[in-house]
């Protein structure tokens, strides 16, 4: 008698949807800055992402990661989080390009944020001003990696300490008025 | 008791080969898209791997009852019609011939053409409860893209239902096996109706007026995902083997083995692949122009022939 809920005979399994999921990312690209503009030569024929199983997803319920492409204007990042929290988990974000990371030529803007991953919980930052196509499919490899891995949990770690990433969402957004997710 | 379990078996049969047969050809027209556009493209087994990371997801959000049902109600629709239809001809001398006529001899063309509209009904149902104003639009052109190549379609059904004088598939079948020749040949007009509505049923470019991903953000599908999704994509890759086998078994002779079920299958699915690869997307009044343009003149072309 086989037990199913055995470590051994769940792996079987978990090869099959570590593949998958690795293998096929429906991208939400949310164009909020310069970065957006390395987004098309990445898609098309240039560089063709599609051949790794990366493609777009028109709407944050169909997609697997949420491309955030340089500065986040408190404005913006109210209807990123919207949006991140209306996608179906596990999801994935990627940081893209300097302003991510630390606000980059932005870091004493006194409208945008300068740390992404204090609002939405980043898996893999891809560094530059802004990256080519070249980093940012290096930086889907790298993804591809953690989720084979299975240390591309950030949606967990969103679920976990969702008090800590509200309160800082809270900080910066004055007027907080947003429906609330079961996701 | 033996007939029904060969019965059973050959459901399911029939059932797997037309999941498997749609989803290759949906990932084989994403590679052929990609090479007309000089890149490379993803594997042909690519919609597969999407289609289970659909179905690993953890949450799957629903906004009510009907947006829980319709997948359901699609996917019992797609399996429902492969049984009507038949796979290959019947008394053929294959080994594996005696799968495929499931409920060949139990249904007609008339019940068949109700039957495939129930899918574009579960969808717009469920596309309502999401409550999403993207779904709505996509709904309404759904529905008045449907007004446009169900005219022609019919017409060209009705004209070769009059001059063969039965209104069976089989029917259809054994007068093509009788005359010779494919139906093609015999109605030509009728054929070039349907040929010119059939893009409308697959829903590529220029008659992606529902789904337009850039404009609708992919229309009624906008709040499925998950499990959903996976669904609505199964239901999708039968109901494309069906169109395909039906164009196949009424105006093309049918298939005598699986090998040439498929040969024909493909050739007739690159064309609105082919044609779409390389055409902008219509307006819905330019697609309902062009769906009762020429289509229904050849249409009306073919009832004066076949009533004659």
């Amino acid at each position: 008698m086989i037990n199913i809920n055995d470590k051994n005979s769940q792996r079987i399994v978990d090869i099959i949807k570590e593949y998958a999921r690795k293998q096929s990312l429906f991208i939400l690209a949310y164009g909020t800055g310069c970065g957006a503009i390395e987004i098309p030569p990445t898609m098309t024929s240039r560089y063709d992402a599609e051949r790794y199983g990366i493609r777009g997803a028109a709407t944050p319920r169909q997609a697997d990661v949420l491309l955030i492409t340089g500065y986040l204007a408190t404005k913006t990042l109210k209807r990123v989080i919207r949006a991140y929290e209306q996608m179906q988990s596990p999801k994935y974000v990627i940081g893209f390009g300097s302003c991510t990371i630390n606000g980059g030529m932005y870091w004493d803007s006194y409208n945008t944020i300068n740390v992404l991953d204090k609002y939405l919980p980043v898996d893999v930052y891809i560094n530059g001003c802004m990256p080519r196509p070249e980093a940012v499919l290096a930086g889907f490899d790298k993804l591809k990696e953690l989720i084979q891995a299975g240390k591309a949990d950030g949606w967990k770690h969103y679920q976990d300490n969702l008090e800590w990433y509200r309160q800082n969402q809270k900080k910066v957004i004055v007027n907080w008025q947003m429906p609330d997710y079961n996701w | 008791m033996d007939d029904i379990l060969v019965k059973i078996l050959g459901a399911i049969v029939t059932v797997i080969l037309a999941f498997t047969v749609g989803m290759t050809y949906g990932g084989l027209s994403r590679k052929v898209i990609a090479r007309i556009q000089n890149r490379i493209g993803p594997p042909w087994y690519q919609n597969f791997i999407d289609n289970s990371k659909l179905l690993f997801k953890v949450s799957n959000i629903n906004h009510g009852f009907m947006q829980h049902v319709a997948p359901l109600w699609m996917i019992g629709m797609s399996i429902t019609t492969v049984l009507f239809i038949p796979v290959l001809i019947p008394g053929g001398d294959s080994w594996y011939n005696s799968w495929f006529p499931n409920l060949n001899f139990h249904g007609d063309l008339i019940f068949l053409l109700y039957l495939m509209v129930i899918g574009s009904l579960g969808m717009a149902l469920g596309a309502g409860q999401t409550g999403n104003p993207n779904s709505a639009i996509g709904v309404s052109r759904g529905l008045t893209q449907m007004v446009g190549f169900e005219i022609p379609w019919v017409m060209a059904l009705v004209a070769l239902m009059i001059q063969y004088k039965t209104t069976s598939i089989t029917g259809l079948m054994e007068a093509a096996q009788q005359q010779g020749t494919w139906l093609a040949f015999s109605s030509p007009f009728a054929t070039i109706a349907a040929l010119l509505a059939m893009p409308g049923m697959f829903r590529y470019s220029p008659f992606d007026i529902v789904g337009a991903p850039a404009e609708l953000a992919s229309g009624p599908i906008s709040e499925f995902g998950g499990k959903y999704l996976s669904t609505m994509m199964t239901s999708g890759s039968i109901f494309a083997f069906v169109k395909l086998t039906l164009y196949v078994d009424i105006f093309f002779g049918g298939a005598h083995n699986l090998v040439e079920l498929v040969i024909k299958t493909f050739i007739l699915y690159m064309y609105p692949v082919l044609w779409g690869a390389v055409s902008p997307r219509f307006r819905t009044e330019q697609a309902v122009k062009f769906f009762w343009g020429w289509p229904v003149l050849f249409g009306l072309i073919a009832l004066i022939q076949a009533s004659l």
